[in-house]
């Protein structure tokens, strides 16, 4: 072997030696291998959430709230309760009663450990002017901020995730990184996410929401009453979505959106049981569906309980 | 193997000889290419708030250039036709720079998809087995499965060849023959799959319209080949390749159909949005006419309707098609016209009016443009290597010697 010897092929050698190094070198420059950084590869071969045991579930909420607690300096308790039995979640939402307030948007933001800055809402209010076309919801604003609500010209549609039963982005997603919890809700594991967004062109309702950026919240705004499938911190480059707060409503509380609400505009309760006021709505209002045509089956119901 | 793996080296140390205007030529691109890593760092540790895109308008220049790239890939099968089913000669002879080129597309188009993850790390999710692939659900799924297994008949197909040739050997078409035929239906698969991956979509009526795969189709089949006839162009320019007029001719009279078609189609789907003038025409609207006061494509859509029905003129008549200088005219307008079409002019009106009617003007930061711009130099920086390494073996200037070929005695003329 001539290998070594000062050829031509000698000298290129030594280049190619060198690049590997320089390459090994840019390697591990990018790649945490130290101890401290043992976390870091325990996300990243963390596996699919519905794929895990029970015990392998409990170690990866343990290294979440260490990872939580470390970032926001505070103890955040992330839990994993489960669908209960014979539930299926339902939501109602009085038209007639509502005002415009954005109360449950800002609600739902305190609830949720949204990003601040910048803000992503998971619930969008949209005013409509009286006497024009608005089902097609282009005539919608978005961005209305007058003195006082309600306007007497105007009327508001709060549109969140309407955790479709067909659900179109559950479909999309390629990694099925969301999918439709047995009480009906439709969730997200921010740790299986790729961040590819096929769910948000899918997404017939705005529902979606993407961390453009690393989310920012002071610490003393985080929630530390979290779901691992909700309102638990999210990260940089995935994507996140109203869950009918799950971390409340498995735990037999209402959504924050609902208790937020100053005129009783919300309703929520248990679709399979005929005693609930979501039931009692939809079998004695004329209740519509949004964007019935395109066969989502949401389980979130607009009503007119009086004339408007 | 061990001599079939030296050879392959020899092969590959060519991509090091060249003259000066080479050097450079690779200087240029790789100056691109480390310009838009440095944004792509960037935008890795900022996240993909340096580009332009937002919730209303999830997708944008990266899915555009990705989009476009699919269709350049796909053309490849153009070529392949003729030549090998036809056995048409001029044609046949350079296949091989238009499989190369399928290959250089499906690796850019694998770029685009990449730096558009919000999660990179985690793309072994989407992988069948280790992953949770989300087959046959998800088209995007579907998308993984038909990309990359283009790219692997390509390249099996292309190294082949290269390997027979580089042993003095014709290519034995019983080894070959049936990934040949499968190539075919695989490329127009590649491009109806990824037409469907936004055709699915019931949320976005734009997509959401029977007449988007065919008009893929069309398209791709104008672009993908205007890229080869200026490459070919180039290519026998620079080395001893020769490519016969003829070829270049054939190629130009089948763009010319392709046209036809895509024109024709587009017709169609004027027609209808605009005829019966439902909320779903909203989205073309704002294309060609600009919706509320927003009309930011307005100027390059009418542009790209322009430079394609050009296109379409120049290659019809013989006369212009087989005139270098309106040759070329027209393989720039096509390239030009089909990428702004089937790039931003496609994705972004998916998303406007977005799906609760608001419209939010989508123009890509500079970031955005300077990473596309460096996955576009390491796209030509490929193809670059790649022709470096397949000419001296394709024009016979590096032959090896195997076991067998030692001792032939010669055939009697």
């Amino acid at each position: 072997m001539k290998k070594f010897t000062r050829t031509k092929e000698g000298i290129q050698l030594d280049r190619r030696n060198f690049l590997k190094g320089a390459a090994l070198g840019l390697a591990g420059a990018a790649l945490p291998l130290n101890k401290a950084d043992a976390s870091f590869w325990e996300a990243f071969f963390q596996k699919h959430f519905q794929e895990m045991n029970e015990d392998e579930i409990r170690d990866v909420i343990k290294r979440l709230e260490r990872e939580y607690g470390e970032k926001y300096k505070k103890a955040i308790k992330v839990g994993n309760e489960k669908a209960m039995p014979g539930v299926l979640f339902g939501y109602g939402l009085d038209l007639s009663r509502c005002i415009g307030c954005r109360r449950c948007e800002y609600a739902c933001v305190e609830e949720n450990n949204q990003s601040k800055d910048p803000q992503i809402h998971w619930i969008t209010v949209l005013r409509f002017k009286k006497g024009e076309k608005w089902i097609d919801l282009e005539e919608s604003e978005k961005y209305y901020n007058p003195e006082l609500v309600p306007e007497p010209d105007y009327f508001y549609m709060p549109i969140q995730c309407q955790q479709c039963e067909n659900p179109p982005c559950v479909k999309a997603c390629p990694t099925q990184a969301t999918w439709k919890e047995p009480d009906g809700i439709v969730v997200i594991d921010y740790n299986w996410c790729i961040g590819c967004r096929y769910c948000m062109a899918a997404c017939p309702y705005g529902a979606r929401h993407f961390n453009w950026t690393e989310p920012k919240r002071a610490p003393e705004e985080i929630n530390p009453a979290t779901h691992y499938l909700g309102n638990r911190p999210r990260y940089k480059g995935v994507v996140e979505k109203c869950t009918f707060c799950i971390q409340r409503t498995r735990n037999g509380r209402y959504p924050a959106c609902v208790e937020a609400c100053p005129v009783g505009a919300r309703k929520f309760g248990n679709l399979l049981d005929p005693e609930s006021e979501i039931r009692y709505a939809i079998e004695h209002k004329r209740v519509f569906r949004l964007k019935e045509d395109l066969n989502t089956y949401p389980k979130f119901y607009y009503f007119f309980a009086y004339g408007v | 193997m061990g001599p079939l793996i030296r050879n392959f080296f020899i092969a590959l140390r060519q991509i090091f000889v060249g003259g000066r205007s080479y050097y450079l030529w690779v200087g240029f691109l790789s100056f691109f290419v480390l310009l838009g890593l440095s944004a792509y760092v960037d935008q890795l540790n900022r996240g993909l708030i340096t580009t332009a895109m937002r919730d209303q308008v999830s997708w944008g220049l990266y899915i555009s250039n990705f989009t476009f790239l699919v269709g350049v890939a796909a053309a490849a099968v153009l070529l392949v036709v003729p030549a090998y089913l036809y056995n048409f000669k001029p044609i046949k002879e350079i296949v091989l720079f238009g499989e190369l080129l399928a290959i250089t597309a499906i690796s850019m188009c694998v770029l685009f998809i990449m730096i558009d993850m919000g999660q990179p790390m985690r793309v072994w999710h989407i992988l069948p087995f280790i992953g949770a692939m989300h087959f046959p659900a998800s088209l995007l799924a579907w998308d993984v499965v038909v990309l990359n297994g283009y790219l692997a008949i390509n390249t099996i197909i292309a190294f082949y060849v290269l390997y027979r040739l580089s042993i003095g050997r014709e290519y034995s078409m019983a080894v070959i023959g049936p990934l040949i035929i499968l190539s075919i239906p695989w490329a127009v698969s590649i491009h109806t799959v990824t037409a469907f991956l936004y055709n699915g979509l019931s949320a976005r009526p734009f997509w959401n319209a029977s007449i988007l795969a065919p008009r893929f189709l069309a398209s791709a089949f104008c672009s993908g080949p205007a890229i080869m006839l200026i490459l070919f162009q180039i290519i026998r320019k620079k080395s001893d390749v020769e490519i016969d007029n003829r070829a270049i001719f054939k190629i130009a009279e089948l763009i010319a159909y392709a046209m036809g078609i895509n024109l024709f189609l587009l017709g169609a789907e004027v027609f209808k949005e605009f005829y019966s003038g439902s909320i779903h025409s909203y989205p073309m609207t704002y294309l060609y006419f600009g919706l509320h006061g927003k009309s930011s494509l307005v100027p390059w859509m009418w542009a790209a309707t322009i430079m394609n029905i050009t296109a379409f003129f120049l290659f019809l008549f013989p006369k212009t098609r087989e005139n270098f200088t309106t040759l070329n005219i027209g393989c720039l307008f096509i390239i030009m016209g089909v990428y702004i079409e089937k790039g931003m002019g496609l994705i972004v009106p998916g998303f406007v009016p977005d799906t609760l009617g608001e419209i939010y003007e989508y123009s890509p930061t500079n970031a955005e443009i300077i990473i596309t711009i460096g996955i576009w130099a390491a796209g030509a920086l490929l193809y670059t290597f790649l022709l470096k390494f397949a000419i001296p073996i394709y024009t016979g200037k590096l032959r090896f010697e195997t076991k067998d070929s030692r001792g032939i005695k010669p055939q009697p003329t």
